[in-house]
């Protein structure tokens, strides 16, 4: 009896552990199906014309992406200028001015604007950028965007500052430097790799966000001048492309899609690269 | 490092605004709305633009209820409806808007049955049914004895409408109202409305779209979303008993009696038109466009546009399975365009 | 030449020189430094009270019109002006316990694998591997719902679904390929990186001596880990789960490409469906009447507290585990 006991315990041991071991492949190998699906549909739509041109009257084939890739650009550009700078300095007072409470409250906050679902900050970035001027802009588009960066970066801003050994700022004011030349001469610079990846990374983040520029950057078959006029974008062109009947658009769709994916991989993996050899350079 | 990022940053910034500047003299126009014409729409603005390279109208199609809205919000310069504005949303406009027809469409029922690859007929009292839930097999009597000789499945009927507010919504509504009792006391017509039965897709693309993947499926969207993707569409019982195919001569049928009686604000509802030839469910659409237009460029290229649309435009309409509209009904616009101030 | 201050709270070194120390400081900048990084801060509390004060002053009239019946109707009718939500809350919590039903069991088998058996250089790369799931773009996810998942469903998942458990009230009614199912299962796929990332770190905190003591005592290697340290990690295993949930409640894009869109309560998870977010996406630009636009808006705000009510337990969760060790109460 106990012996067929232990037997059952033993198999059950091996099954169960097997599982887990499939369970964690499994997960792994969705990454590689996707992009699999992606690569395989979007390559043979990667042309010159996608880069190039502008998108052709509806039906017809032979357009691009090329005001999307652009609007694409714009819109991070905004969301960086925007969102980055308070993101930082937020993150940097919280690591290191802010008093205990306060900076309590403020990391309630960044908690809290961070679970906002995009959708609802797509509603509120149109009642404050879009109906006040009255018309839709790569600029609101910009701060639906810059919106949603603000929290990450002042995660990843103050994640970063902290790590950085205190022995370092005490060497600093030892020698005489007043606070803010500590921060701003030894612990930002120090600080500064893991930041620099939290930026990308945000901007990698957002650069696939559709929902909020559903109603603030709205979508345009032309060339966008400026920043007032509505913009065309990678993320909202798929959307579109993908839930229309015509298999033209469906191809340029995987090659948009295969394009954004491509991007933010490429930002991930080579931000992760970058950190953990600066890291272990660091951890010295 | 931080100051090479930096610099590279400003120099990008300055590279988009010089790249992306709006040149002096172009004329930048937004507009939204109906996906009705969405196609021949976009032809016109891309033909416009490379005729009157000056002149740039970015038309987004998001359904004829959010060309209205954002018309009345103002941040579009005009908008597009295949449905003509109430009474009560034109009261709503803090300034006055007038209609301009642009061109005829037809909605058609389109589906996708597997094995069923011939045009199906199908009686006011059969659509009816299918869109209220009442008849819920291909195989319906209702279905079959329209259609001797066809073979069709047992398979559930999949129904798809419109998620988002819909001018063509409202023309297929409006048509079910005028052929169903039930429907009108039940649903009625309108360009969102609570549909009994049907999963939703976004736009007639997003309609078109769902069709062609759904086996069983039936829908309605614009002729040309059916021609463009080879869709199977069906034939439609009108007024006078006959089973009409979606043409432009049939839709020009259709428009017969309003190209003699059009009012002076050109709203006006062909559906279930009489006449034998008549396809029942055709429809005009409309350009909306505010009467004072303040921006004197903008104005003069609205005025512009309109005009060619009448003029040259029309001739693009066949191309892509839209009527012309009629010779009456274009003089009409073309007085009608002076009221722009 | 007085010394600096090294922190804004330091007491003076001499005593009334209080004064003097203020302009020391405000002399070397740390004040104004101070200063200016406060108002970068506050800028966040700025915007985010803005936002919650939009939300709630601009669904003011299906507020005052409906009151708490909002959530207990099911009509969506825009033409009578007639909204209920219900079939939204409903859309959005099934679609969310069906991923949660799918990533839990498979994201804590895999944090269990990654933490416990994999060795430490694997468990890593594998563990890389996952987080790139979690960047992948929601449209991405659509685009493959459409295409993948959405005939799969038609073709192969769901009749065999009927076959087996067709007796289940669940697994009853027409199968489009759209609906709560799909659109469960492609949640699954965004949220299970959360779940096993989270999950993962937890179970590393788990002191050893426990797994040690566990298995000296004999258990099996997979008694050691689910009888013990999966239990004392089990307050971050929950706060994962509640982070999981709070990304699939808000998720817009990839859900409305594969939900099927229509207002309906139904117990089949064929049946096609609607979700907050996707219901905003869809009506929100051409909502025509301001009772209509307020009804969204009043979704909005919905969805918004409850994303935050749960993204604010995960974190009391988790931060519980990570202090107290998990020590299972």
């Amino acid at each position: 009896m106990s012996k067929l006991r232990l037997l059952w315990r033993k198999s059950l041991n091996i099954v169960m552990l097997t599982i887990t071991g499939v369970a964690a492949f499994a997960v792994v190998s969705v990454l590689f199906m996707i992009l699999g699906y992606l690569v395989w549909n979007g390559g043979k739509s990667l042309n010159w014309n996608f880069f190039t041109k502008l998108p052709v009257p509806v039906g017809e084939t032979g357009g691009g992406m090329a005001n999307a890739i652009i609007g694409s650009l714009k819109l991070l550009f905004l969301a960086a200028v925007m969102g980055l700078p308070i993101g930082l300095i937020a993150g940097v007072y919280m690591a290191e001015f802010g008093g205990k409470a306060y900076s309590f409250v403020l990391r309630y906050t960044t908690d809290l604007l961070n679970g906002v679902p995009s959708i609802v900050i797509g509603i509120f970035a149109y009642s404050l950028a879009v109906l006040p001027v009255k018309h839709f802009s790569t600029f609101a588009g910009g701060v639906a965007l810059a919106i949603m960066i603000i929290p990450i970066t002042v995660r990843s801003t103050e994640e970063f500052l902290r790590a950085v050994p205190s022995s370092l700022r005490e060497g600093a004011m030892a020698l005489g430097a007043s606070k803010w030349k500590t921060i701003a001469t030894v612990v930002l610079p120090a600080a500064s790799g893991g930041i620099i990846t939290g930026v990308l990374l945000a901007l990698a983040r957002v650069a696939g966000e559709t929902a909020p520029l559903l109603f603030t950057a709205l979508g345009n078959e032309f060339w966008s001048p400026g920043w007032n006029q509505p913009t065309a974008s990678l993320p909202l062109v798929i959307y579109t492309y993908a839930i229309s009947p015509y298999d033209d658009w469906h191809r340029q769709a995987w090659a948009a899609g295969l394009v954004l994916l491509a991007l933010v991989l490429v930002t991930n993996i080579g931000t992760r690269l970058v950190l953990s050899r600066g890291g272990a350079a660091r951890s010295g | 490092m931080k100051k090479t990022l930096l610099a590279l940053l400003l120099v990008l910034g300055l590279a988009f605004s010089a790249v992306a500047g709006s040149d002096a003299g172009t004329v930048l126009l937004n507009a939204a709305g109906a996906t009705f014409p969405n196609p021949i729409y976009s032809k016109w603005f891309d033909v416009y633009h490379t005729q009157h390279p000056a002149v740039q109208i970015n038309y987004q199609s998001i359904g004829s209820g959010g060309g209205i809205r954002q018309l009345l919000a103002g941040t579009v310069d005009f908008g597009a409806s295949d449905r003509p504005m109430t009474d009560d949303q034109l009261s709503q406009a803090k300034f006055k808007i007038l209609h301009f027809p642009t061109v005829l469409g037809a909605v058609v029922a389109t589906y996708n049955i597997p094995g069923v690859t011939g045009e199906l007929n199908f009686t006011q009292h059969a659509i009816a049914g299918i869109y209220l839930g009442t008849i819920t097999k291909w195989n319906d009597p209702e279905i079959v004895k329209a259609n001797p000789g066809v073979s069709l499945p047992g398979d559930d009927i999949v129904v798809v409408h419109r998620s988002d507010g819909s001018g063509t919504s409202f023309i297929w509504t409006d048509f079910l109202t005028k052929v169903s009792d039930q429907w009108k006391s039940q649903v009625g017509a309108d360009a969102s409305v609570k549909w009994p039965v049907g999963l939703g897709g976004k736009g007639n693309e997003g309609v078109a779209g769902l069709i062609k993947q759904t086996p069983d499926s039936i829908g309605y969207v614009e002729l040309i979303y059916a021609l463009q993707n080879n869709m199977s569409y069906g034939l439609m019982q009108n007024a006078a008993g006959k089973y009409v195919k979606a043409s432009l001569a049939s839709v020009t049928a259709a428009a017969a009696g309003a190209a003699k009686a059009m009012p002076d604000d050109f709203r006006v509802s062909i559906t279930d038109a009489p006449g034998a030839t008549a396809y029942p469910i055709s429809s005009f659409t409309w350009l909306l466009v505010p009467a004072q237009i303040s921006d004197a460029s903008k104005r003069d290229a609205i005025k512009a546009f309109l005009k060619w649309m009448l003029e040259q435009g029309q001739a693009y309409n066949e191309g892509l399975a839209y009527a012309q509209l009629p010779k009456p009904v274009v003089a009409k616009e073309m007085k009608a365009i002076s009221l722009i101030q | 030449m007085g010394t600096t201050a090294t922190t804004i709270e330091a007491a003076p070194l001499r005593p009334g020189g209080g004064a003097r120390a203020f302009i020391q400081r405000l002399r070397n900048g740390d004040e104004a430094a101070h200063v200016i990084t406060l108002v970068f801060a506050s800028v966040i509390l700025l915007i985010t009270t803005l936002l919650v004060w939009e939300l709630w002053v601009n669904c003011r009239l299906s507020r005052t019109a409906f009151g708490f019946a909002f959530f207990r109707t099911s009509t969506w009718d825009p033409v009578s002006s007639d909204f209920g939500a219900l079939p939204f809350i409903y859309g959005t919590l099934v679609t969310s316990v069906v991923s949660l039903a799918l990533a839990v069991p498979l994201g804590l088998a895999a944090a269990i694998f990654l933490s416990e058996l994999a060795p430490r250089r694997i468990s890593d790369i594998i563990s890389f591997m996952i987080d790139l799931l979690a960047a992948v773009p929601s449209v991405i996810y659509g685009l493959l719902g459409i295409f993948v998942v959405v005939p799969m469903m038609r073709t192969t998942i769901g009749p065999a679904l009927k076959h087996t458990l067709g007796f289940l009230p669940l697994f009853q009614g027409p199968n489009y390929g759209v609906g709560f199912l799909t659109a469960g299962i492609v949640l699954t796929i965004m949220v299970v990186p959360f779940i096993i990332s989270v999950s993962r770190e937890v179970l590393l905190t788990v002191p050893r001596d426990q797994r040690e003591a566990a298995l000296a005592l004999g258990a099996t290697r997979w008694e050691a880990t689910w009888k013990v340290v999966v239990p004392w990690a089990r307050t971050g295993i929950m706060g994962s789960v509640f982070l999981a949930l709070a990304r699939a409640l808000g998720e817009t894009m990839a859900v409305t490409m594969v939900i099927g869109n229509d207002p309906k309560i139904s117990a089949s998870l064929f049946s096609p469906g609607y979700s907050i977010a996707a219901v905003i996406a869809n009506e929100f630009s051409e909502a025509f009447s301001d009772m209509h636009l307020s009804a969204l808006i009043e979704l909005g705000l919905v969805l918004f507290l409850m994303t935050f009510i749960l993204n604010g337990l995960a974190r009391l969760l988790i931060i519980a585990t990570e202090r107290g060790g998990g020590r299972p109460s």
